[in-house]
Parts: structure tokens; C-alpha cells; sequence
């Protein structure tokens, strides 16, 4: 790498004050604030703060509200990353095997990242729409009575599909490099020892993907939990009955709409406690463990 | 143990030209054969075929009596060294030979038994354990020709196996493969794209080019009778010297030939010799001496003892019978 010697003590600073500036503004002031609130709390006109500790945090991991909003993420980031991580092995394996139209489907195949999650949220809000929607139309044919309106299980459904769609294509993209970096003498030299397709891919694809497939498990699960907001808060706004009330979103929810400023500071601490640990472990982990 | 049998192959890949045509090979049983030729001449897709890894357009592949056309690779009772090994890398090496008996059903007992006599053999016993990526280009080599030998199978297929090493190591695992396949009398099939190599390791040479069968004889024959220009000029270092008959009117026998084929090997001083030559260039190469010139507007090229005296115009001389005639349209031998 090249260097380069600054006379001027004063310059490299100088240089570097914008990031800096964005950085601090936007990441380090807004995340110590957060650490203040969480340990105050505000009366109901916000005239009076008081500092009460960890009486927040005590208080949320009594709540059987947030108890229950941390079930809900557990159950919505899995489903997310088995289902996205799944259609996209699935297409990417599918692609990998085209000769001819491989660049014209990869390409359709990532338009979807594209979208907006708010937008994504929409579509599929209309799709899955009880009154409207074409799909509750069809299960209406077959004798099934689709509203994710009322039940918690179909607005979980919901808002899973229409969080993964959007992740698919990222998925697809990685996993098909991934592919494609495997040289084909390895899958000819299975084939000539005696493995069919199906053992070829879990004995030789699936292991030599590992890499690939850890590095898209963490940012998969950091995406479900923490970049579904918009999907989240333009379907079902984290309802019925606290069936799809993420952790993100409750936070938004108990900060700007309850106004619970020092119980959302303190959800926003544990969230960040969690990115922390996601980032710790795939810096850790990415290359060492799971490579070959 | 089989014979191999290639009747009128051919590969079209589609879009126009074939790229390998009519060819008719009769492998012997414990024959090492050779495919060799330029880039591009179809030797790997003939090999691949052979294989079950392309498939087959026109002729077919028998693999002792039965024909493999429609068989699996895995059902072919063959086994492959890849130009870049192809190693299974998140398997140990012990692993990476057993996992074809494995997918076989081969008892424990056997693979345990079959995996320790190869590598015995390949002295590749003190690290079974370890993965390929810690292995040496010479290691991982080996380890490909185990991968092979404990399938036991009824023919070995080599894929330039040596290219991805240096060239010292390369004449060591040569020699080890020769004397590998004396030992276990399996029928193999070898494609290099080495002259060298093909002349050293083949019972009998098949030389391609541009999907056909230049000539098929053992190394001797095609050295001593090259059957075309084409097999004149790609067998044997450095290479034959191929003139055109009008730039030699006066030699002996020519009359008739398009091109005239003389080695350098067989060229000698002698003052009063047919040829003259006015020097352009000497390599040095210590026992002896490349030296490039021309005669009649031709370049020639000899290959004299170190200690020969050098001089601006040498006349050389040869026997009548190293010389070699083609015709001029064909590019075919004559005699």
C-alpha cells in the first residue's frame, strides 16, 4: 500500500472530518444518547426526568409484552433467513446449471432487491389484501379463509414472505458466485467416483458453499431483525395482538407513538448489545471455522 | 483390466465444425496410450467422451465388451486424474480416497485395506490425515493417482496430470507413473499436450490435430516415420526441418516430394556435404549446439557437439535414408 508522510499535523484531520462528522452525528451521539435515556425516565408531560438506574431494563425483562416480542423475532428473523436462504440456493443451483439464458435470468432474478421495503410491503400487503387480494381469493376457491387481519399466524406468514422476497435476490447472487467458484473437474471427479446428483451436492456443493452460506446467515438474520421496519410497519404494524410486534418495531411503537422514551432507549441498548454480537461473531468466525 | 475400443468418434458441439472426427483407436489391455497434440486439437474432449464426461455425437466407446455410449461415469469402471487434481479440499486425503469405494458400498474393512496398500505404494502414508490445501503440488499429485488406484478400475484416464507442475518435479512423477502403471498393468489413456512426455511414457502415441488422428504407431515408429508434416514438425526436440523441394532441387530423391523432412540430429559437417548453410543464430545448450540458418531461403536448424568448430557457411551432409519425403498438397508421406 502506498503511504504517504503528512508534514502538517493538522491536514489528516481535516481530511478526515467529514466521515468523522457523519459518523458521530448520525452513529456515536444518537447511540450515547440512547445509553443516557435508557437509564431515565420521564413523567407523562415530559416536564420532570428522573435517573432510575436499571429499573428499564429490569422492568423489560419482566414485561411478558417484550418477552413475547423477542419469541416473535426469534420465530420471524429463522423463518426469514431459512425460507430466502432456501429459494435462493434452490435458483442459484437452477441458474448454475443453465448454459444459455443464465445472464438474462440472474438479472430478473435480482430486480426484487431493488424495491424498496416499504414498496415490497405494499405489494404484498395488496396481494395478501383479505378484500382484495388475489391470494385470499384463490384459498377462498380451495375452502380456506385467509385473514392476517385477525389471526397472528397468517399475519406472521404475511410478513415473513414479504420480507424474504426482497432478500432473495441478495441471497441468489451470493450463492450463485459461490457456485460458480466451485470448479467443475471437482463435481466431474464425484460423478466419476460413484456420486449421484443428489450425494454430489450435499458431498462436494454444500460443504465448499459453507463459507458463502455463514457469511449470508448472519447478515440474513442482522436484516430480519433489524431492516424489516418498513415491510413490518406498512402490512401489519406489528399486529394482530402483538403477533408481528418485532423488536425494531417495538421500539419505534413504544418510543414515538407511546412515548416511552426510557424503556425504548433501553430496547434500543439490547439491540444494539445484540448487532455487537452478530458482527463479533462473523468477523471471528467468518474465516477461521468455516472455511475448508 | 479391458480393452478399449474407439470406433468412428466423433464431437459436435453444435454451431458448426466438428471438434473430433471419425477416430479409431484399439486399446490392448494394460496398453498405455498417449493422446498428444497442439491446444484445442480435441485430445481432452476424445479423453472426456472416454470418460462419460461429454457426450458422444457420432461412433462409439466400448470399455471391454460392453458399449459405454449411454453408461454413467460412475458406472464406466474408470478412473480420472484431473489437470488441477480435483481434490475434494474439505476432505482429509484418507477421505478423499475412500469416497469412491465409500459410494460404492465397499465393506470398511476393504476401503481400510485398499486405501493403506495405495498409499503405501505413492508413499502418501504419513500425512492421511491432513487436508490437500496442505499438501505440495507433487503431494496433491500423488494423491490424485491414489484417489485412482484403490477404485481398481478397469482403465486409468490422465488428463494432463503433470502441467500444473514445475518441470523438475515433472520428470520425477513421469517416471513414477511409468513405472506405476508397468506394475498394476492397467489399461490407460494419456493426454498431454508434451511431446516429451508422450514419447517417454507411450506404449503407442496417437497424434491429433484438429480433431483427426495424425498417426497412431509406439514412439519409435513416429519418430522414425512421421506419417505427415504435421506429426514431422510436433514430435521431436528441437523440432524436424521441414524445407520445401524447390529450395533443394539438387538433393537426392526429391524429385517428386513437396517438402523435404530432415531432423537436426541427423545433420553433420562434412565440406563436401549437399547442404550449405550461412549461420544466423547459436544456442548454447552445453553438450551441444543449436545453430539456425538458412539454405536456398529455407530455415534449417542443427544440432552439433559443443566443440564442433563454427564458421559463418557450413556445408552438412546425412544418410539418404533420414531423409524424409511429403507430398506437397497433403502434407502426407510418401514412402
Amino acid at each position: 500500500m502506498k503511504r504517504t508522510i503528512f508534514n502538517n499535523k493538522l491536514l489528516p484531520w481535516l481530511l478526515l472530518a467529514p466521515q468523522l462528522a457523519i459518523t458521530f452525528v448520525f452513529f456515536l451521539w444518537p447511540a450515547a444518547q440512547a445509553i443516557r435515556q435508557s437509564f431515565l425516565r420521564q413523567d407523562a408531560f415530559g416536564t420532570r426526568t428522573t435517573f432510575v438506574g436499571v429499573e428499564n431494563f429490569r422492568r423489560l425483562l419482566n414485561s411478558p409484552e417484550y418477552l413475547n416480542s423477542l419469541q416473535v423475532t426469534a420465530i420471524f428473523a429463522i423463518s426469514v433467513t431459512i425460507l430466502s436462504m432456501g429459494l435462493a440456493l434452490l435458483l442459484a443451483v437452477a441458474v448454475d446449471r443453465m448454459i444459455k439464458a443464465q445472464r438474462v435470468y440472474t438479472t430478473l432474478l435480482v430486480w426484487p432487491y431493488a424495491v424498496a421495503p416499504a414498496v415490497a410491503g405494499i405489494l404484498w400487503w395488496f396481494i395478501f389484501n383479505p378484500t382484495i387480494g388475489i391470494i385470499p381469493y384463490m384459498l377462498a376457491q380451495v375452502g380456506y379463509n385467509w385473514n392476517h387481519v385477525g389471526n397472528p399466524a397468517e399475519a406472521m406468514t404475511l410478513v415473513v414472505i414479504a420480507s424474504a422476497w426482497k432478500q432473495i435476490s441478495y441471497n441468489f447472487l451470493f450463492f450463485l458466485a459461490g457456485l460458480q467458484a466451485i470448479p467443475a473437474s471437482l463435481r466431474e471427479a464425484a460423478a466419476i467416483d460413484g456420486a449421484g446428483p443428489v450425494r454430489r451436492f450435499f458431498d462436494i456443493t454444500i460443504p465448499l458453499l459453507s463459507p458463502t452460506t455463514f457469511f449470508l446467515l448472519v447478515v440474513n438474520i442482522v436484516y430480519a431483525m433489524f431492516d424489516t421496519f418498513a415491510v413490518i410497519d406498512t402490512t401489519t404494524r406489528g399486529g394482530p395482538a402483538q403477533g408481528t410486534n418485532i423488536l425494531v418495531y417495538k421500539v419505534y411503537f413504544d418510543g414515538f407513538v407511546g412515548q416511552n422514551m426510557g424503556s425504548s432507549a433501553a430496547q434500543s441498548v439490547f439491540l444494539m448489545l445484540i448487532v455487537i454480537t452478530l458482527t463479533v461473531i462473523q468477523f471471528r468466525y467468518i474465516e477461521k471455522k468455516v472455511a475448508y | 483390466m479391458a480393452s478399449i475400443t474407439l470406433s468412428n468418434l466423433g464431437k459436435n458441439y453444435g454451431g458448426g465444425g466438428n471438434a473430433v472426427t471419425g477416430v479409431n483407436i484399439d486399446i490392448q489391455d494394460g496398453e498405455f496410450i498417449v493422446l498428444v497434440g497442439p491446444s484445442g486439437c480435441g485430445k481432452s474432449t476424445l479423453l472426456r467422451m472416454v470418460a462419460g464426461l461429454e457426450s458422444i455425437s457420432e461412433g462409439e466407446v466400448r470399455i471391454g465388451d460392453r458399449v459405454v455410449n449411454q453408461i454413467e461415469p460412475a458406472d464406466r469402471d474408470i478412473a480420472m486424474v484431473f489437470q488441477n487434481y480435483a481434490l475434494y479440499p474439505h476432505m482429509s486425503v484418507r477421505q478423499n480416497l475412500a469416497y469412491g469405494l465409500k459410494n460404492r458400498g465397499t465393506p470398511k474393512a476393504e476401503i481400510e485395506r485398499r486405501v493403506n496398500e495405495a498409499a503405501e505404494i505413492l508413499q502418501i502414508g504419513a500425512f492421511l490425515d491432513r487436508k490437500p490445501r496442505a499438501l505440495s503440488g507433487g503431494q496433491r499429485q500423488r494423491v490424485a493417482m491414489g484417489r485412482a488406484i484403490v477404485r481398481e478400475p478397469a482403465a486409468f484416464l490422465f488428463d494432463e496430470p503433470l502441467s500444473n507442475l514445475d518441470a523438475k518435479l515433472r520428470v520425477t512423477m513421469r517416471l513414477e507413473i511409468k513405472q506405476l502403471q508397468r506394475r498394476l498393468k492397467t489399461t490407460s489413456i494419456y493426454v498431454t499436450h508434451d511431446q516429451l512426455e508422450a514419447m517417454t511414457l507411450a506404449d503407442r502415441l496417437v497424434v491429433l490435430n484438429g480433431g483427426r488422428i495424425e498417426q497412431i504407431g509406439t514412439p519409435l515408429d513416429v519418430y522414425r516415420r512421421p506419417a505427415s508434416t504435421f506429426v514431422a514438425g510436433f514430435i521431436g526436440s528441437p523440432a524436424m526441418n521441414l524445407i520445401d523441394a524447390r529450395a533443394v532441387p539438387h538433393l537426392p530423391g526429391t524429385a517428386h516430394a513437396g517438402t523435404v523432412g530432415i531432423r537436426p540430429e541427423d545433420l553433420t559437417v562434412a565440406p563436401d556435404g549437399p547442404i550449405e548453410m550461412q549461420v544466423m543464430a547459436v544456442e548454447e545448450l552445453g553438450a551441444q549446439r543449436l545453430i539456425h540458418g538458412l539454405t536456398g531461403g529455407e530455415k534449417i536448424t542443427t544440432t552439433l557437439p559443443s566443440d564442433a568448430p563454427l564458421t559463418d557457411r557450413m556445408r552438412l551432409s546425412f544418410r539418404r535414408e533420414q531423409l524424409h519425403l511429403f507430398q506437397r498438397e497433403t502434407g502426407r508421406r510418401l514412402d
